[in-house]
């Protein structure tokens, strides 16, 4: 069975707040029966302050999921609808000390559910774009749509692109052969071949060659590099719920926000050594990327300076 | 005599979980424990260490032989799981006869076939699953057809003996006739089978069948590939002579002469499967039915194993249940999407068109001759209350019955 924490079996023998609530302020319904977990959310909303005074919930699904909306109600009454919409499903994960990578999908359910309530108390409708494929990766819990998605978005060939851009791949290794074919299959629909051996060559001809010094470039070229980098892996990290944005550089250190569900999550150094080795490349240079509060000063500005 | 583990019901656990795995029987495990210790010698060696460790492999061969009703003890090859006796024999059906390139088996074979044939699929072979009805039943006039109408391009019928998860028995005799009228080659991965099925393969048709030690009271780690004499045949190991060549690789001692004599027990105990452990799982099934609305057995219950019985508790999920068994000291399994980390419910329950609302639901409870009617009397006991706290959680169910129209009424933003 699955390694729970002390915390996910306590939530799911007692759950707190499994109930069906009379006349509710607000209703959010996620999940469905085909996928094997539905979430029912019901909140009572202080129409003055619009603070959450009661939160319930019925959930049909696996021991995460019941845990999951249960720890979810706790954290939410008390808070504002505003303060409540703040909360990752990351956040969730953290309160039940933890999820199994197959099973981070029930904290994003909470979450939704919870996004559709206020949504619903709002009189606002609430459209989930979310699909969901089979688990790839089990070290970083990336499934088959995300990787799909983010092969196309980026024109990825390689399987280290692949790790690159959304971590899968980069722990055991397993599920390079599930990563190979979807590369094929997406290569495939413009033509190409995947090619296994292009990606050893490149990644040997990496080691080699030593890295040539970004000198070449414009002040104005090597941001433009930087930020480009940025843009392309906001998308995956937007799907996460998360963000990151550009702070400042300094020489060879670009300092990035992390927001959402990426930041304090653990796998935001993969994010942050992810995003470092894509500018590397791109930029041919050594450079070091460091994750900073939001509220560094210098945000408005970008100071560029060249490396000596 | 259960597992001496202790759980917070302060009794000891019941084991329902027989068709994963099962206890290893002590009187196997004292017959392997020499082959650890005294008789550690190669087989294969000169002297006597050697000498007598080929003996006991003889002797064991010899077990299995009798269990299975196959003519010569020759036709019996060790393995190293039930796994890769599978990969064997499909394999080698393949590699013998290069020109044929097409396979038939079915939707509900175990993952040891099944992926296998996907990925076959994948490099180029074609793959005619059959299809199951909604009691897990083949349909033999669909077989026959593409008997003879592909039956030049098949290499392999690969059918299961008995299902893991419902208990299901197929009529694979009939089958490997059928096979052998066109020309083809028949294997049955009879896995759950061997022990609670009597098998007379010397008089069948079926020219390769799989099993695994682990599921008759022998160690996890050895199974056997029989294949009938005359079978065309390419080893996937090659290497040394061990197995006349078959299967190379220095012999696993200790677990063969387990396997030996763990098939030895279980042509005794055949008859106390199909008696005293049939009627503990149908007294399971007929209390639990009784106890509890909305739950059904699934697959062909007129035509199971003895010692299998799968019930599918409506609007609610079989993980959740297993937990709370397992906090009342009762181990069972699941076809529940979320058991397996998988987004869909056991493609048994799927193939069978059990509907979503009660294949996340499915319970599998497989016995062994150590279960008792005490620890039966336990589980319908333990049940009723589970499934009612649970569904009192689930959205599909409202005060003392399902919601009507659970996808109208809970109708949520996705689907
Ligand atoms: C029907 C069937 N086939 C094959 C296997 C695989 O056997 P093993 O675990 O020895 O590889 C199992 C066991 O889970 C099974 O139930």
């Amino acid at each position: 069975m699955w390694d729970y924490s002390e915390t996910v079996k306590e939530h799911f023998f007692n759950p707190r707040n499994a109930r069906v609530m009379e006349e509710p302020d607000a209703i959010g319904d996620v999940g469905s029966i085909q996928c094997g977990d539905a979430l029912r959310l019901t909140l009572k909303v202080d129409k003055d302050t619009e603070i959450i005074q009661d939160a319930a919930f019925q959930t049909f699904g696996c021991g995460s999921a019941i845990a999951s909306s249960s720890v979810l109600t706790e954290i939410i009454k008390g808070k504002t609808l505003d303060e409540a919409l703040l909360v990752t499903n990351q956040d969730i994960a953290n309160e039940l000390d933890g999820l199994p990578p197959e099973k981070m999908h029930c904290s994003v359910m909470g979450r939704e559910a919870l996004q559709a309530a206020v949504a619903n108390y709002r009189g606002e409708v609430w459209r989930d774009d979310h699909e969901e494929g089979a688990l790839i990766c089990k070290c970083f819990a990336v499934d088959a749509v995300m990787i799909e998605e983010t092969v196309r978005a980026n024109n990825l060939r390689t399987v280290e692109d692949v790790t690159n851009y959304t971590k899968a791949g980069g722990g055991c290794s397993a599920c390079h052969e599930g990563i190979e074919e979807i590369l094929t299959r997406v290569l495939a629909e413009t033509g190409e071949a995947f090619n296994a051996r292009a990606s050893r060559q490149k990644l040997h001809a990496d080691k080699e060659k030593p890295k040539v010094p970004g000198k070449g470039l414009s002040n104005i070229e090597r941001i433009k590099r930087i930020e480009r980098v940025i843009e392309a892996v906001r998308p995956q990290l937007q799907r996460d719920r998360g963000d990151v944005t550009l702070v400042d550089v300094d020489g060879d250190t670009v300092f990035v926000n992390l927001v959402g569900a990426c930041s304090g999550c653990q796998m935001a150094s993969l994010t942050v050594s992810g995003i470092q080795q894509q500018m590397m490349e791109d930029l041919g240079e050594f450079i070091r990327v460091v994750p900073v509060p939001a509220e560094k000063p210098a945000s408005a500005t970008v100071k560029l300076e060249v490396p000596a | 005599m259960t597992p001496p583990t202790q759980n917070t019901s302060g009794l000891s656990d019941v084991y329902l979980d027989n068709n994963a795995t099962t206890m290893v029987d002590p009187v196997v495990v004292e017959e392997m424990l020499p082959f650890f210790t005294v008789q550690f010698g190669n087989p294969s060696s000169i002297h006597s260490f050697g000498n007598n460790v080929g003996r006991s492999i003889k002797k064991a061969r010899q077990q299995v032989q009798a269990l299975l009703g196959a003519e010569h003890d020759s036709e019996i090859v060790f393995t190293a799981c039930g796994t890769e006796s599978d990969s064997t024999a499909i394999l080698s059906a393949l590699k013998a006869q290069p020109e044929r390139k097409e396979i038939i088996t079915t939707v509900v074979e175990h993952p040891a076939v099944l992926s296998l044939c996907e990925y076959l699929e994948k490099d180029g072979y074609t793959v005619h699953w059959l299809k199951v009805d909604g009691k897990g039943r083949l349909d033999l006039d669909v077989y026959a057809d593409l008997l003879e109408e592909r039956g030049e391009h098949i290499a392999i019928v690969s059918v299961m003996w008995a299902n893991n998860e419902t208990g299901t028995i197929f009529p694979v005799e009939k089958m490997a006739t059928m096979a052998r009228d066109a020309g083809v080659m028949f294997h049955t991965d009879a896995v759950q089978a061997v022990g609670k099925v009597p098998m007379m393969l010397a008089d069948s048709d079926i020219d390769m069948l799989s099993l695994s030690g682990h599921k008759l009271h022998a160690p996890k780690g050895v199974g056997v590939l029989y294949l009938k004499r005359g079978t065309r045949f390419r080893p996937l190991l090659r290497g040394g002579h061990q197995e006349r060549g078959r299967r190379a690789g220095t012999e696993n001692v200790a677990s063969i002469v387990a396997l030996g004599k763990a098939c030895e027990l279980a042509a005794e105990k055949m008859e106390y499967e199909n008696t005293v452990v049939k009627a503990m799982r149908d007294r399971l099934q007929e209390g639990i039915l009784a106890a509890v609305p909305h739950c059904f057995p699934t697959g062909d219950v007129e035509n199971r194993l003895p010692n299998t019985c799968n019930i599918a508790f409506e609007y609610i999920e079989g993980e959740a249940i297993l937990m709370l068994l397992n906090k009342a000291g009762i181990a069972a399994s699941s076809g529940s999407a979320c058991t397996s980390g998988s987004l869909e419910p056991s493609h048994v329950m799927m193939a069978m068109g059990i509907p979503y609302t009660a294949a996340h639901g499915t319970i599998r409870f497989s016995f062994s001759c150590y279960n008792t009617m005490q620890e039966v009397e336990r589980v319908i006991a333990a049940v009723p209350p589970i499934v009612a706290q649970l569904r009192k959680l689930s959205p599909y169910w409202g005060e003392d019955g399902p919601i009507e129209d659970p996808e109208r009424l809970f109708a949520p933003t996705y689907a």
